[in-house]
């Protein structure tokens, strides 16, 4: 059963002022402060550093379609398989949906002209592009072949490549990151709409202000981290060098601090968005709404109390291991509540099977598998076993690849109609997903039996026995690839062509959708006034009641 | 279906246009630089972290390194530093009542006493490569560290002394920039009574590299003990 | 805006008690208190930052929002240093072999 599009009469685009023509040549891009284009900007320079690392995998993937591995040479796969790590992480996952979707649409979301800093917002763009700009410069000029771990004391005193550049280029895009955590904190603390009280807050809100919390305690921790490596390479300055007394380890740590918390940075958005898509395409309003918010809270807390558990075969002390240990098994109940949460929502809704949907309930099973998989890695003597293996990198791209960009891909699908004023083909963005879908499994799945036979990641070359699954991998990505471009050739297409969305071509409920598509550069004409909880779908309407008539205290 | 109401809102040329009024700016430009803050503090911490583990490794190393150093400029700086939080303070406290001139004294006084603190700094680390204390580039003490100390892990501490001063010491150098930039303001009359916002968050950016220092101080000059070791 | 306007003479005074506590501080490093030297100079720092915090700062007329986002912070850094250490200081706790005995000789297989 599907719910069919409903276009409301809304002014005809071509007569209307929106964001999108209210001024027109590059400069009126380039120094705008509205959030709505600088998400553009966002959405264009993360779309090409996605494809960027895409093409990393593709190679490597290809590579490894023999045992012997003839496409590279092993110091260029090394240089591949890090450039991969290091792009999707910083260029591509940690930016996305807060860079992209949140800037969008947290201050519609709250009822606001904009965010609290809009030339902080601009900004952290530059910014990003300047980080970006210099690893692709690292790139272009020999690539860099640490790992994106960049574990030491390879990575500060031993390796041969662009180490220095590479480094810089992630503190430099740590502060993107830190900047935009910084205006949505404040913009949701101090500039929600009256009425808007915390716990009526689109769940999407909770997930952003709980991502950027994380953003603003551990992205310096990074800055720091990356700051010392860079010292000891041009100074010789070594404070991870064992040689004077250094332990490698702590650059463990103190990379791990901000690393295990940025994973949630990378998950919680998508989380946030999967909230908005099951109570929409279930018409129903999300169960357990306060244990959902919280446990976004709480994710955000706990998840700086187990950076540990990826160094528990690093020489970490036996003690601290088991503390992080404990602590891991922990962080997965708040994920737990909200898989339960989305279940129980579902459950008697009135489900639709838009894209925005697929990608959701997609989201739902991968992530729990990624997740499951997770709490096998957090007991001590299961990940001495699986430790460096393929399992991990099964593991990690459920979570990731499965959950994350699912979500943002969700996301995407879903505001589109409000970002663009257009809608894009629903039959090909659902074949699209089941595309991503299949594709995804037969990459990845294969990947977890090969890391638990023991095949080691990192390796250029491989025993004849693992074949038959990295060709499987292999045929799984390359559906994947072809998953991933259908939507950028659609979309694009659906700009010109896609036949004009209304304000509420979902019927969905939030501020947002009360605006025109696409909105004007203020967002709303005038601020409105926030009488209902979120996600008050099939509410009954409110009649209005005169104060102190014989009705008023008998309202159904 | 929340309704549309319009919020009045006031034309005062300081507010920007998205706030709707001037109690929301100034609230949020607070919480604004309060988080920065936090950002810094992780960011110094991570600092304040490694160094407190490899104390911990070879304390006699670290206490050897700490007594070379010389106390008279880390006590100096920090009696300045203080001096220039005072002026800074001062200089909040004149914004806030509306006296122009006022506020740019403090200002003035309280970059001398910045530049000050630059001065003694670099003439610190002029001695520091005299005396052939810098790490990587240029490490041969010859005097001042006693028999069965491990020189590289003496080498260690110094490699923390100059980049958590160096890192404070840039940190110095932009709030420099960002009082100059608050000093020409202040000429062309933009601060009021009712409109000290950036001046307000700059003294709080500044107080930070003050609260810095005033850890600084102790952990890299005194804790090794001044007193005479056996 | 309604604003707590800090007197003057409360800044001199911290002023005044800021120098003061520098000055103990440092003539406290001359005296021998064994380990309690680190505890002094770490608390009178503590003691110090709080007065910059409270007045100069004005955080202690701020809202409660502010007050939490400080100790919050706060909290993280020792969560960064307290975890780390755990780590970094029991490493040599896992005992060495052959510490708790001699190793318990295995019989040699039987030989048909």
């Amino acid at each position: 059963m599907s719910t069919p599009v409903v276009d409301v009469p809304q002014a005809p685009a071509e007569s209307r002022v929106d964001y999108l023509n209210a001024s027109y040549g590059i400069r009126s891009w380039l120094f705008t402060t509205d959030h709505k284009r600088i998400a553009l900007l966002y959405l264009i320079s993360i779309t090409f550093m996605f494809f960027i690392g895409g093409a990393a995998a593709v190679l490597m993937r290809l590579h490894l379609l023999t045992p012997e591995g003839t496409l590279v040479q092993p110091e260029t796969y090394n240089k591949l398989f890090t450039m991969h790590g290091l792009v999707m992480v910083f260029f591509f996952m940690i930016p996305s949906i807060p860079a992209v979707l949140g800037n969008f649409l947290v201050p519609m979301m709250i009822g606001a002209r904009d965010l609290a800093f809009p030339k902080i917002n601009l900004l952290s763009w530059y910014i990003y592009m300047a980080g970006a700009l210099l690893f692709l410069y690292t790139v272009l000029t020999g690539g860099v072949d640490t790992g994106w771990t960049f574990y030491t004391p390879y990575s500060s005193i031993y390796a041969n490549t662009h180490v220095l550049t590479a480094a810089f280029a992630v503190f430099i895009v740590g502060f993107s990151s830190i900047l935009t955590g910084l205006n949505f904190i404040v913009t949701i603390h101090k500039m929600r709409a009256p009425g808007l009280t915390w716990f009526r807050l689109p769940l999407f809100l909770w997930s952003i202000y709980a991502t950027s919390v994380i953003m603003v305690l551990g992205t310096p921790v990074l800055a720091i981290t990356m700051l010392m490596v860079a010292a000891e390479r041009l100074l010789h300055v070594g404070i991870f060098d064992p040689a004077l007394g250094g332990d490698p380890l702590l650059f463990q740590h103190m990379f791990w601090f901000y690393s295990h918390p940025a994973v949630y940075i990378m998950i919680l958005p998508s989380m946030g968005v999967v909230s908005e898509l099951i109570a929409c395409f279930s018409r129903k309003r999300i169960f357990g709404y306060s244990f959902v918010a919280f446990s976004s809270v709480a994710i955000a807390v706990l998840s700086f109390l187990v950076w540990g558990h990826h160094m528990f075969v690093a020489g970490q002390s036996i003690y601290a291991s088991l503390i992080f240990s404990a602590l891991s098994f922990l962080v997965a109940i708040p994920s737990a509540i909200k898989v339960f949460n989305w279940t129980a929502t579902l459950y008697k809704g009135s489900i639709s099977y838009q894209a925005p949907m697929l990608y959701a309930l997609g989201f739902i099973g991968l992530f729990t598998m990624g997740g499951l998989t997770g709490l096998f890695l957090a007991s001590l003597a299961v990940d001495v076993h699986v430790s460096g293996t393929y399992f991990i990198v099964a593991h990690f791209h459920y979570i990731m690849v499965g959950g994350a960009v699912m979500g943002y891909m969700g996301g995407i699908h879903f505001w589109w109609p409000k970002i663009t004023g257009r809608l894009y083909p629903d039959g090909w963005a659902r074949f699209a997903a089941l595309v991503i879908f299949v594709g995804f499994n037969l990459t990845f799945f294969p990947q977890f039996m090969l890391g638990y036979l023991g095949m080691p990641r990192r390796y250029a070359t491989y025993p004849q026995e693992f074949q038959v699954l990295n060709v499987m991998s292999t045929a799984g990505a390359s559906i994947l690839a072809v998953g991933y471009a259908m939507p950028l050739v659609y979309l694009i297409w659906s700009m010109r062509y896609g036949p004009v969305a209304g304000p509420n071509p979902w019927r969905a409920k939030g501020l947002e959708w009360e605006t025109p598509s696409p909105p004007p550069t203020e967002n709303f004409e005038e601020t409105p006034i926030v009488t209902e909880e979120a996600y008050a779908y099939n509410d009954p309407p409110k009649r209005i009641v005169a104060a102190g008539s014989a009705q008023e205290g008998a309202r159904a | 279906m929340p309704e549309a109401t319009a919020v009045a809102h006031e034309r005062i040329p300081a507010r920007a246009h998205h706030f709707d009024d001037m109690e929301q700016q100034q609230e949020s430009s607070n919480l604004g630089m309060w988080v920065f803050l936090v950002t810094e503090i992780m960011f110094f911490g991570g600092m304040f972290a490694a160094y407190a583990i490899y104390r911990g490794f070879d304390l006699p190393a670290f206490e050897a390194g700490s007594r070379i150093l010389e106390v008279k400029f880390g006590a100096t700086n920090t009696a300045v530093l203080i001096g220039s939080s005072l002026t800074m303070a001062l200089a909040v406290n004149s914004a806030q009542t509306g006296k122009r001139k006022a506020l740019m004294l403090f200002l003035v006084l309280t970059m001398i006493l910045g530049t000050v603190f630059l001065g003694i700094k670099f003439t610190e680390y002029l001695h520091k490569w005299n005396e052939f204390l810098v790490p990587g580039l240029r490490f041969a003490p010859t005097e001042g560290i006693p028999a069965g100390v491990s020189l590289p892990h003496v080498e260690m501490f110094f490699c923390f002394y100059f980049f958590m001063t160096l890192l404070h010491a840039m940190h110095m150098i932009i709030g420099l920039g960002i009082l100059t930039t608050l000093l020409i303001m202040a000429s062309r009359r933009k601060f009021s009574a009712d409109y000290y916002g950036p001046v307000e968050v700059s003294g709080l950016y500044w107080h930070f590299v003050d609260i810095v220092w005033i850890f600084l101080f102790p952990l890299l000059y005194l804790i090794g003990g001044r007193y005479p070791h056996g | 805006m309604a604003e707590h306007i800090v007197p003057v003479k409360t800044y001199v005074v911290v002023f005044l008690a800021l120098l003061a506590l520098t000055g103990l501080t440092t003539g406290v490093a001359y005296i021998d208190l064994g380990a309690f030297n680190a505890v002094a100079a770490l608390a009178i720092a503590v003691i110090k930052m709080l007065l910059v915090i409270l007045f100069f700062m004005h955080v202690k007329y701020s809202p409660r929002l502010t007050k939490l986002v400080i100790v919050a912070a706060f909290f993280w850094f020792g969560l960064l240093l307290t975890f780390t250490l755990a780590d970094e200081f029991t490493r040599n706790w896992t005992p060495v072999p052959d510490s708790w005995g001699p190793a318990i000789a295995v019989p040699a297989p039987p030989v048909h």
